[in-house]
């Protein structure tokens, strides 16, 4: 990694939007987390961070693309955390 | 061709100039099934029946609760007690005493869902739980039919249409592609345990029916490969794309046959549970000696229960108040859906090393209704 690199790595900034029971979970529904390099990374934080989620099943979706594996993250990025529900 | 009277009643929608007596006529000639006469259904059905489709079916298996009437908009207190399919028919009736409206008072399941959604072109799925949902979206796989999506919880809405080819993209995406596999069971709370705000059914189930709508008389844009989300707190909605998961195709049965030998409710992990007894198993159960009935909602939750002796003690309070518990013999435990009396059967058998502890399946709000069917029929 060039110092270039790391330094752009080390200022990247996410937007984390979270849906339903996640944002209910988390106690709030947006946040901005720093030093994230893909969404793996990103499940790792939020499953140290806050343990309440660990348990919980949810979607990613990346700039409103929903995403099915592991998706490398740019500087501010969005996030959204979409749990799913079955109430009607 | 449309007659004079039938021209007066849809005339505001008619004289609109992308809609016209061509898209009418499409209405008229479509059929939709409504899976769901609840929050969901019942403003889409209001909105489906006055504008003129022409064949809607109605499935629901549940009555009319006083509970309902927040959010279910085509019941009153007159109808409290009734099938939901049979008095929502009725009121549609009057509505528009032109279209065909057939209702189904009975379950939704893997054995007769084919040969129902077969009557039908869309499916609208105004559900309340996994299992049916899971169901709708592979039999509308199987049998190529388009899907209307909607779900609620507490303040938030998803709307989504799957299952529908549009000339604009060479693929489709279904329920499985946004969430290839049920949720862990008891995960996901129900809005009967979790709340919902009334009028956010009425929204979400009114932009089903729009989307119908549009997909019946191909006018705009629906919401094809994507799903949209809606927070009635601060009034914003997101829309993010949806695009086909590899593996999909492994979790929808094969065909007609594999979909009628597909448990659903085992699916989503609803059935089978050993943990859990049915409403008749726990009428039994709770009339013999030395079984101890337990409550485990908080202090005031409703229905109030007078029917039988139990105690309460509030699963918020079950590890501190353990000792309480002072019995050897079995132990029934209920709370308001079975989401929590199961949590409470896996934290006492844990802390009281008992072995016989069991939950009641759906709750008290389930037996309350079937001992409400037996009173009726």
């Amino acid at each position: 990694m060039t110092l270039k690199k790391a330094f752009n790595f080390l200022k990247m900034k996410i937007n984390i939007i979270a849906f339903g029971q996640v944002a209910e979970a988390l106690k709030v529904d947006s946040f901005i987390v720093a030093d994230i390099k893909d969404t793996e990374d990103l499940l790792k934080y939020l499953n140290l961070k806050f343990p309440q989620v660990q348990q919980m099943e949810f979607n990613i979706a990346v700039n409103k693309q929903i995403i099915h594996g592991n998706t490398i993250l740019s500087n501010n990025d969005t996030i959204a955390l979409l749990p799913a529900f079955s109430g009607g | 061709m449309i007659r004079h009277n039938t021209y007066e009643r849809y005339q505001r929608q008619i004289i609109l100039k992308e809609f016209g007596p061509a898209a009418q006529d499409k209405l008229l000639a479509a059929k939709v099934l409504v899976v769901g006469a609840g929050g969901l259904g019942c403003p889409a059905l209001q909105y489906l029946a006055a504008a003129g489709v022409g064949s809607i079916g109605i499935i629901d298996f549940d009555l009319v609760e006083l509970s309902n009437l927040q959010r279910q908009t085509l019941f009153t207190v007159e109808d409290i007690g009734k099938p939901k399919a049979i008095v929502a028919t009725q009121k549609l009736k009057l509505l528009n005493p032109d279209i065909q409206i057939d209702a189904y008072y009975y379950k939704i399941t893997h054995k007769n869902a084919w040969d129902l959604l077969g009557l039908y072109d869309i499916i609208l799925d105004s559900s309340d739980n996994f299992a049916t949902r899971y169901l709708l979206n592979d039999a509308c796989v199987l049998l190529n039919k388009p899907l209307v999506y909607g779900a609620v919880l507490r303040f938030e809405g998803q709307v989504a249409v799957f299952n529908l080819q549009t000339e604009q993209c060479n693929y489709k995406t279904n329920y499985r592609d946004l969430f290839p596999q049920p949720p862990l069971p008891h995960t996901v709370p129900s809005c009967n345990e979790a709340g919902v705000i009334g009028v956010l059914p009425g929204i979400i189930g009114t932009m089903q029916a729009a989307e119908v709508i549009k997909i019946i008389t191909a006018i705009g844009e629906p919401l094809t490969n994507k799903l949209l989300t809606y927070n009635v707190r601060n009034n914003r909605f997101f829309e993010f794309l949806i695009s086909p998961a590899k593996s999909v195709s492994i979790n929808i049965p094969a065909n007609k046959t594999g979909f009628e030998n597909f448990d659903y409710e085992w699916h989503c992990g609803i059935a089978n549970n050993q943990d859990e007894i049915t409403v008749d198993e726990f009428d039994e159960l709770r009339r013999k000696d030395g079984v101890l009935v337990m409550d485990v909602r908080e202090i005031g939750e409703l229905p109030a229960i007078d029917e039988f002796p139990f105690i309460q003690i509030p699963l918020s309070k079950l590890e501190q108040r353990i000792n309480e518990i002072c019995t050897n013999k079995k132990i029934v435990v209920f709370c308001q859906s079975g989401i929590r009396s199961l949590k409470a059967v896996t934290i006492i058998r844990a802390k009281t090393g008992l072995e016989q502890v069991y939950s009641l399946k759906a709750g008290i709000e389930s037996w309350k209704i079937h001992n409400r069917k037996k009173a009726i029929f």
